[in-house]
This record gives structure tokens, sequence and C-alpha cells, in this order.
């Protein structure tokens, strides 16, 4: 028992030391809490889904090319 | 890839990748800062290369045990996809060392054996441009194609192991280990790279069907002159 609660102790120093140390870093807080970050998200996802909507009509017309292969026989 | 589900699953899991991967918390590192979200696009790129690469191996493989048209076709186009998965990875590389190493080429083995490795794999395609006969083509570039993937893997992956590089996970660097121990980063990662892996295989199979209709309709035009 004693010996989980000093591996326990060892353990919670080390979080609370890894915490302190961390909390050091910049990071775009500001950004984030005004929300602008969305814009970004917002902006990625239109160019993502875009470039699909394009792979999707590019499958689409492979598709019917296959198909009128095979009605062509 | 022709299943639907497969494609759904993939823009969905891209979708999670970049929302999750602009918005969850990561952990506050100095030097890195918020740039430790581009692991989340940067290194899939080289998990999706060496996939796509492998399957063009496994394919080549393939065409030598059994020489016919669409084993070299998929090896092919695997090839293709993996060399604009790796060009991007390189790129997005350089704009990363850029902000965090101080120079967008720093020299570094990672850096160096990634673009050794890609070069190693325009030969593949160099090689296919310069023969003429198709079964020589296929047959070389195939024997080809796996002295490739061999030389790419010590490339990328043991010897910036063996000499100091500031890459994470090579060197003697603590790599990764230290934001792997962030679940709520694996939470984004993986799915992330499962999702690139299959746009790859998507865009690879889309352009192996492309090919074999267009094969048909070259042998519908042989019959036709003869």
């Amino acid at each position: 028992m004693k010996k989980v609660t000093r591996f326990l102790m060892i353990g919670l120093l080390l979080l609370t030391n890894i915490a302190s140390f961390a909390q050091e870093a910049e990071m775009a807080d500001t950004m984030r809490s005004e929300g602008k970050i969305y814009v970004v998200v917002a902006i990625i996802l239109v160019i993502f889904f875009g470039m699909i909507g394009f792979l999707i009509y590019t499958d689409r017309k492979v598709s019917s090319l296959e198909k009128r292969m095979n009605d062509l026989k | 890839m022709r299943s639907v589900w497969l494609k759904v699953v993939c823009i969905v899991l891209l979708v999670y990748a970049i929302i999750g991967g602009l918005l969850f918390g990561v952990p506050r590192l100095n030097i890195v800062n918020e740039t430790i979200r581009a692991l989340y696009f940067h290194v899939p790129m080289w998990f999706g290369m060496v996939a796509l690469f492998g399957t063009s191996a496994v394919y080549a493989i393939k065409y030598l045990r059994n020489p016919n048209f669409q084993n070299d076709v998929w090896s092919v186009e695997f090839a293709n996809v993996g060399m604009v998965f790796g060009l991007l990875g390189i790129l997005t590389g350089m704009i990363w060392a850029n902000y965090t190493w101080g120079s967008p080429w720093h020299g570094d083995p990672k850096q160096n054996g990634a673009a050794i490795a890609l070069l190693v794999y325009f030969a593949y395609f160099v090689l296919r441009g310069s023969v003429n006969n198709e079964e020589q083509r296929a047959r070389l570039s195939a024997a080809y194609n796996i002295f490739a993937f061999v030389a790419m893997v010590p490339l990328i992956f043991i010897i910036p192991r063996m000499t100091s590089s500031m890459h994470p996970g090579s060197g003697g660097n603590p790599g990764f280990n230290m934001y792997d121990l962030d679940s709520r980063m694996r939470m984004v990662f993986y799915p992330a790279v499962t999702g690139w892996i299959l746009l790859g295989c998507w865009i690879a199979t889309l352009r192996i069907r492309m090919k074999l209709v267009e094969e048909k309709i070259a042998q519908s035009e042989d019959e036709k002159s003869y």
C-alpha cells in the first residue's frame, strides 16, 4: 500500500511538473477565444469539399464510361 | 475501391481530421507551439506514401509472377499517387522546418533521405518513359519498383534514426513519444492517417479504371483496323 501511494505521489508530482512547464508555451489562445479559428476551419472545409465533389464527379464519369464500354459488347 | 461506403468513410474521417485537427486540444510545447497541428496533415502524407508505394510494389511482384496488363496498371498508378503524396509531404515538411528549424532545407538526414527516396521513384517513371516496348517496359519497371521500395525503407526509416537528426522520431530524438503520450492527439492522428490512405487508394483506383477503359478502346480500335 505504501509503495502504491508513493508511486501515485511521484506520478502526481511529474504531472504537475509537466503542466507547469507546458503553460509557458505560447499558443493562439486569443484567436481561439475570439472564435476566428472557425473562419479557418470553414475555409479549409469548403476547399476540401470542392475537391471531393470534383473527385466524385470524375468517379461518376468513369463509371458511365465503363457502362457504355460494356454495353457496346 | 469501388464500394461507396469506403468513400464515405474516407470523407467522414478527413472532415473529422480537419475539424479535430484545428479545434481539439493539443499539448502546449515550446518552439512548435500551435504548429504541432501540422502533424495531422504532414505525417499522414508520408504514411499514405509508404502505403501506396507498398501496394505498388505488391502489384509489381504480382506482375513478375503473372505478367498481365492489369497488374502493370495497378503498380504504376499506385506509384503515381504515392509520388504526389511524397511531394506534398516534402513541401509541407519544408514549410514546417522553416518555422521550427529556421530554414526550409536543413540538410537534415530525414529530409535528405526522403528527397533521395523520391528521386529513386522519379527514376522509376524515367525508366518507364524510356522503354517503348510495352512488355519490356512493364517487366523492367516492375523489377525496378521492388528495388525502389526496398531502397526507400532504409532511407526514410533507418538511416535518420542512426545519425543525429532534428526530425522527431530520429537520431535518439524523443520524437512523437512526447506527443504520443497525449491520447488527444492520437484520437485525431490515426483517423487522419486512415482517411488520407483511403483517399490515395480512391484516386489511384479511379485512374486505374480510366486506364483500363482507355486500353479497351484502343483494343477495339485495333480490331477494327484489321
